[in-house]
């Protein structure tokens, strides 16, 4: 666990730099660095006694670990968090919304097993702030859009309130899961303070000092290493499909709403038909019935396409945003180390050893560029799943779309059939 | 379609009858027969074969392309017998059918004639066209055609007649023979009919009804068809933009490592699933045909009620013509004047007419109420005896239209059914391919 100061190399948890082999001799070992510092901290009882890694139960969540679906499974996670309940508040000042922040854990940072607090926006923000303050080499996930144009979107409406409740609830579990954000003192804080605004008062003082640090400026970068040009490229294509989805999905949510204007039109005609009918009356009675069960059905998929959907498609924008971000502020580590070893290297006199300074700067680098890869990794991870998750979504909200309608003329089929049977008796 | 509303066992030339269909042909044959016997269709198959392009020189000495329907008939005996004889053969365009049915128009005036298929597209969505040329009107319009035929063919008072016979079996000759009819002059005017209906007094209540059911019926049809239009052109556009994630997913799928696959199939399912809307719409289209022909047969069977009020009309004022001579009779013998009359006025003013003038008017008078009261007779029976055909035609009209339209809902519920089955079968698949990601 972190101290009170935020370390310049806060990646490797809860080891020394000098424990750790250099992150860019290896890939694979970094990761696994991450890995086992997390095992070894899942494992920890709460009492604080190690337990044994050859144990069957490491081996066992080691093996999960290398499982493809890699989410932590609820056997190895220890801290579970849920945003739910949204209430108004209205005060002279002003109206805004809190949200229930539930948490459940067995983690020894906590006081408690279990912790419920309100936040409001406001806090979230704060949160991230911090996070990114204090975490710059790490990808901080995004929160929904700040600003809401007024007038356009009502910021109390039910549906806003739920989707934002949704966005803020997947903040807060991204960064749960992230091995080295969820031990930041800052998320502890948010998850277990009764009242966060002392600590905001610490916090604002803090944060100008801080936020020197790394805005490291005007160093010019020469060249992206491939692999981070590679990031790049693919976000770029990547943000640019995304959009295209959205595009799609907002098209096609539109034809069905135009589409469904013309399926409502169908019940008063047959109904009106049915009125002057002796011997059809019942059957188009039925088919006026069976449309407006259709119709409904439709109404409830665009409804669900675009509370659902639309919605976390656009965040996932955000989410780019953030790790374009995050690949500038590498860029700028590079840079800096570059010119400062340049300046270094002009100097004929080899003999002196390489100042502290310009090793600092190498230390950093390869850190961040050690962080920048595992969180890209645990990213694309979390991705295909979200994707996944959303896209079976799309697919589950048509099926049902669909069955509801089968289901509907189905049921039509024997009450048109059935008259023809009666009358066929009754001559 | 004919093939279910017809009272006899219809052997159709190119469609099969389905177990329902047929199972719905025995029921009918249980019920009273109108008139059992051997109506055109039990002893001749008959089929609208094909359609063929043709140029020629038209009234106006112009060159004009147009359609010819190949009409194949074969008598069933022969079929019955399993030899297979090449069917008898020949070709007729549109206009032929139209006078065709024109004629049954004048000549059966008491019959709810069946309607052609309609003349141009009409409520048509926007991907359909609404050229007479396009291969799919043709296609509807041969089966269209055909039906024509068959319901005719089959109607225990049209199958009989000769011109019918002649227009299925003699490929030249057969206008010369329609045009010698005559039925042309006999056709009733515009006018004298929208006279008719303005001045009737005392119309059958029944038919008074059945106009307005015909009036009824047109309109929703109208407007079920118009809402079923403007519905097709926006259900093509929901399917349609759902191919767009076909490329969008490919063109993803390009830079993404083990999501790749997946995506990639998955497009091709939403490629499948924006084409499969081209055969729903068509099939919706069948639906909107069976429609279509009600509303032309409504048409139909106001014609009937308006003929209906032509003959109680004159009816009518024949007996008011004879009213008034009997009354001027009347008024002569006695020498009373009970109704304003210019005669009566100028003989006030100039005197009375001679001892003779008035014997020789008498005279005239009578014959004529004779006449008057003959035509009346005749009127009247003219009248009853119409009444009575109309009316069983009538009925038989209800009972087909009943039968067919539940028909068609029940083929418009199944179709709707295999619509939503197909959707559920292609996100089925697509699913597997998002979960495989």
């Amino acid at each position: 666990m972190s101290t009170g100061t935020p370390k310049p190399l806060p990646s490797s948890g809860q080891k020394s730099l000098q424990d750790i082999c250099h992150p860019l001799s290896a890939d694979e070992s970094a990761l696994s660095l991450h890995n086992s510092s997390t095992v070894e901290k899942d494992l920890i009882l709460p009492n604080g006694t190690p337990l044994d890694t050859s144990s069957p139960a490491s081996s066992s969540s080691l093996l999960n670990r290398l499982q493809l679906d890699d989410d932590l499974d609820g056997e190895t996670r220890d801290l579970f968090v849920t945003v739910d309940d949204p209430k108004k508040h209205v005060s002279t000042m002003e109206t805004y919304i809190t949200y229930r922040v539930c948490t459940k854990t067995t983690r020894t940072e906590f006081d408690l097993p279990e912790y419920s607090v309100r936040r409001r926006y406001q806090d979230f923000d704060w949160l991230r702030n911090k996070l990114e303050e204090s975490q710059p080499t790490h990808l901080i996930p995004p929160l929904p859009e700040k600003f809401v144009m007024k007038g356009v979107v009502d910021r109390f409406s039910e549906e806003f309130v739920e989707t934002r409740k949704k966005a803020l609830d997947k903040f807060l579990k991204r960064v749960a899961d992230h091995p080295v954000l969820s031990f930041n003192e800052h998320f502890n804080a948010f998850l277990s303070a009764k009242d966060l605004n002392k600590r905001l008062g610490l916090a604002l003082l803090t944060k100008m000092g801080e936020s020197v640090k790394y805005v490291t400026g005007g160093y010019k970068l020469r060249g992206r290493p491939i692999e981070f040009a590679a990031m790049g490229d693919y976000l770029e294509v990547f943000t640019q499909k995304l959009g295209t989805i959205d595009r799609i999905a907002q098209r096609i949510i539109k034809e069905q709403l135009e589409y469904l204007a013309e399926l409502r039109e169908y019940r008063p005609v047959y109904s009106s038909w049915s009125s002057f009918e002796e011997d059809l009356h019942d059957p188009l009675e039925g088919v006026a019935g069976h449309v407006s069960n259709c119709s409904s059905a439709l109404e409830e998929l665009t409804e669900d396409m675009s509370e659902d959907f639309l919605p976390v498609l656009r965040e996932y924008v955000l989410y780019i945003e953030a790790m374009k971000n995050v690949l500038k502020k590498r860029d700028q580590v590079q840079a800096e180390y570059e010119t400062k070893l340049d300046l270094v290297v002009f100097r004929e006199d080899k003999k002196t050893p390489v100042p502290t300074d310009v090793e600092r700067c190498q230390d950093r680098l390869e850190c961040f560029n050690a962080d920048l890869k595992a969180d890209w990794d645990r990213w694309q991870n979390n991705k295909r799943q979200d994707f996944r998750q959303l896209l079976t979504g799309m697919a589950d909200k048509n099926i049902q779309y669909y069955e509801k309608c089968l289901a509907s003329w189905e049921s039509l089929i024997p009450l048109l059939q059935d008259k023809q049977e009666a009358k066929g008796e009754t001559n | 379609m004919a093939d279910s509303g017809s009272e006899d066992i219809a052997v159709i030339g190119n469609t099969d009858l389905t177990p329902s269909e047929s199972e719905n042909n025995i029921k009918n044959a249980k019920k009273p027969m109108i008139e059992k016997g051997t109506s055109l269709l039990k002893r001749m198959e008959i089929s609208v074969a094909e359609a063929e392009k043709r140029t020629g020189k038209n009234t106006v000495n112009m060159q004009e392309t147009y359609t010819v329907y190949l009409i194949e008939t074969r008598p069933v005996d022969a079929a019955l017998e399993g030899t297979n004889p090449v069917p008898d053969s020949l070709w007729r365009r549109y206009s032929e059918f139209e006078l065709l049915r024109n004629y049954l128009l004048v000549t059966y005036p008491f019959v709810v004639v069946p309607p052609l298929p309609e003349k141009r597209a009409e409520f048509v969505w926007h991907k359909l066209s609404a050229d007479n040329m396009d291969p799919d009107f043709v296609e509807r319009r041969r089966v269209g055609l055909e039906n024509f035929l068959l319901r005719v063919a089959s109607h225990p008072v049209l199958s009989y007649d000769k011109i019918l016979y002649s227009f299925l079996t003699e490929e030249n000759g057969w206008k010369e023979n329609v045009f010698e009819t005559g039925f042309q002059a006999k056709a009733d005017s515009r006018l004298k009919a929208l006279n008719a209906t303005f001045r009737v007094k005392n119309p059958d209540k029944r038919f008074a009804d059945m106009k307005h059911y015909g009036d009824d019926l047109q309109s929703v049809i109208s407007q079920l068809l118009r809402v079923r239009a403007r519905a097709a052109d926006r259900l093509y556009g929901v399917y349609k933009v759902h191919g767009n994630y076909g490329r969008v997913f490919s063109e993803w799928s390009a830079i993404e490592k083990e999501m790749g696959d997946g995506l990639q199939s998955a497009g091709h399912h939403m490629d499948a699933y924006a084409a499969s809307v081209d055969d729903i719409l068509e099939e919706e289209e069948h639906y909107a045909d069976q429609l279509k022909e009600y509303l032309f047969y409504a048409d139909s069977l106001r014609a009937v009620c308006k003929k209906h009020e032509l003959t109680q009309y004159e009816l009518e004022m024949t007996a008011q013509d004879l009213t008034s001579k009997k009354q001027q009779r009347e008024e002569l013998a006695t020498g009373t004047v009970r109704t304003f009359s210019l005669k009566g006025m100028t003989s006030k003013l100039f005197g009375q007419e001679t001892t003779e003038q008035r014997e020789a008017k008498l005279k005239m008078l009578e014959t004529q109420i004779e006449e008057g009261e003959e035509l009346v007779k005749e009127r009247n029976a003219e009248c009853e005896e119409f009444v009575k055909s109309a009316w069983v035609d009538v009925e038989m009209f209800k009972e087909q239209k009943d039968r067919d339209l539940r028909e068609a809902l029940i083929s418009y519920a199944i179709m709707q059914i295999s619509m939503c089955k197909k959707g559920i079968q292609v996100w089925n698949n697509a699913k597997e391919c998002f979960s495989k990601m």
